[in-house]
């Protein structure tokens, strides 16, 4: 795994600000993206997150780095943010 | 105090070993300890010179850019021990040689990520040697060079590097860059020189040819939302990483200093916050060296994001 997901790192370098009320806004700006992809997360005791989709599918994360790789694989697609239309759905 | 690491790359015949060589000729280079993946045909005639076969890890189902050199990292966490133990000359600096083929983002990772290596030691940063008679041969010597700090023009008696500096300015623009033939570079040109300005660099917003890697220049006038960049640079190296080679930049987040961006592929440096501004220019600048974008498709996105943290 890459550092994109944090592996050997104590925590994601994208994940070092804020505290709780910073992992509270992340989780609600991500799920503004996600919802794009019929995708929702939802914070699991402040420490992981859960992925799921429309069909019910769920995943476990543990940071940006895996969530994006789990995304991309739950929604069957690739997830650009230079896409023009998630752009505008934003 | 964290040892630096100096990591000098290029492609096959660049003239790595001559650079590395004149270098450690230096006094002020004498404590050096150098690591080399070949010996090739230039010898290096040096006191702590270790020579280790690249080995490359790949960790779980990642990508080839983050893989660990499991070679440099058990070597680097040798020479401390040796160190420590008296065994080996107390080194101050290590100077890392490449081969010619080496992606210089595995090796950036493993300083980075490797919990003893980072602990002993800092990336002071990146040298790539670019001959002059052969320019940027491969997609390999362009990731070498988009990663640099400090680029040298080598061979400079045997062609006119005009025409390969001004690939290199459009490729890389934030590198230092000086040109040497046989070699003939002060260190502190390459081991302690400024970084550049973002500011007072030149950016060609021309629309790039097909597959043509480039720098293109964010610049971004009020604070960004550092959640909402965070998630849109994460976003887009995952769906991009082939072809962003390289992110550095400082953001205003609404602090008293900007935070320092620098990533090489897929590996982000952790951000760090400088304690003030170096003028009153307080506008985010963020360069992206890579293929497949422009700079208003990243701008119009990174606005985006950032609206819909504020909304």
């Amino acid at each position: 795994m890459c550092v994109l997901c944090g592996v050997l790192l104590s925590e994601h370098w994208a994940e070092q600000e804020g505290g709780r009320r910073g992992r509270v806004f992340r989780v609600r700006l991500l799920n503004r993206v996600l919802a794009f992809y019929g995708l929702r997360l939802d914070d699991w005791s402040g420490r992981v997150w859960t992925l799921r989709d429309a069909k019910g599918r769920s995943v476990v994360v543990a940071d940006l780095g895996s969530l994006w790789i789990e995304a991309e694989r739950l929604a069957g697609r690739p997830l650009d943010p230079l896409d023009p239309e998630l752009v505008a759905a934003l | 105090m964290k040892t630096p690491v100096t990591l000098v790359t290029g492609f096959l015949g660049s003239g790595k070993t001559t650079l590395v060589a004149r270098l450690l000729a230096h006094p002020e280079l004498r404590d050096t300890a150098v690591i080399v993946n070949e010996l090739g045909e230039v010898g290096i005639d040096h006191h702590l010179l270790s020579r280790v076969d690249e080995r490359t890890v790949l960790l779980g189902n990642g990508c080839v850019c983050c893989a660990l050199r499991g070679d440099l990292a058990d070597e680097l966490r040798d020479l401390v021990a040796r160190r420590d133990r008296g065994e080996v000359p107390a080194f101050r600096r290590v100077v890392v040689e490449t081969t010619g083929l080496a992606d210089p983002a595995p090796i950036v990772y493993t300083l980075l990520s490797e919990p003893l290596v980072k602990h002993h030691y800092r990336l002071d940063g990146v040298v790539a040697t670019v001959d002059a008679q052969h320019g940027l041969r491969q997609y390999e010597s362009v990731k070498q060079a988009a990663a640099a700090d400090r680029l040298v023009v080598t061979k400079t008696d045997l062609a006119d590097p005009g025409p390969l500096i001004e690939r290199l300015q459009r490729l890389n623009p934030g590198a230092a860059l000086v040109k040497s033939s046989f070699g003939d570079v002060e260190p502190s040109a390459l081991l302690d020189g400024d970084e550049r300005d973002p500011r007072e660099l030149a950016y060609d917003d021309s629309p790039a040819h097909a597959h043509e890697v480039r720098a293109v220049c964010l610049t971004l006038d009020g604070p960004i939302d550092w959640t909402a960049f965070g998630i849109w640079l994460t976003m887009l190296l995952q769906a991009r990483g082939e072809d962003v080679l390289r992110v550095k930049g400082l953001l205003n987040v609404g602090a008293e200093g900007p935070l320092l961006i620098n990533g090489v592929q897929h590996v982000v440096h952790p951000p760090e916050h400088l304690p003030a501004w170096p003028d009153d220019d307080r506008r985010s600048r963020v360069v992206f060296i890579g293929r497949g974008f422009g700079r208003d498709d990243l701008e119009r996105s990174l606005a985006a994001f950032d609206a819909a943290a504020r909304a």
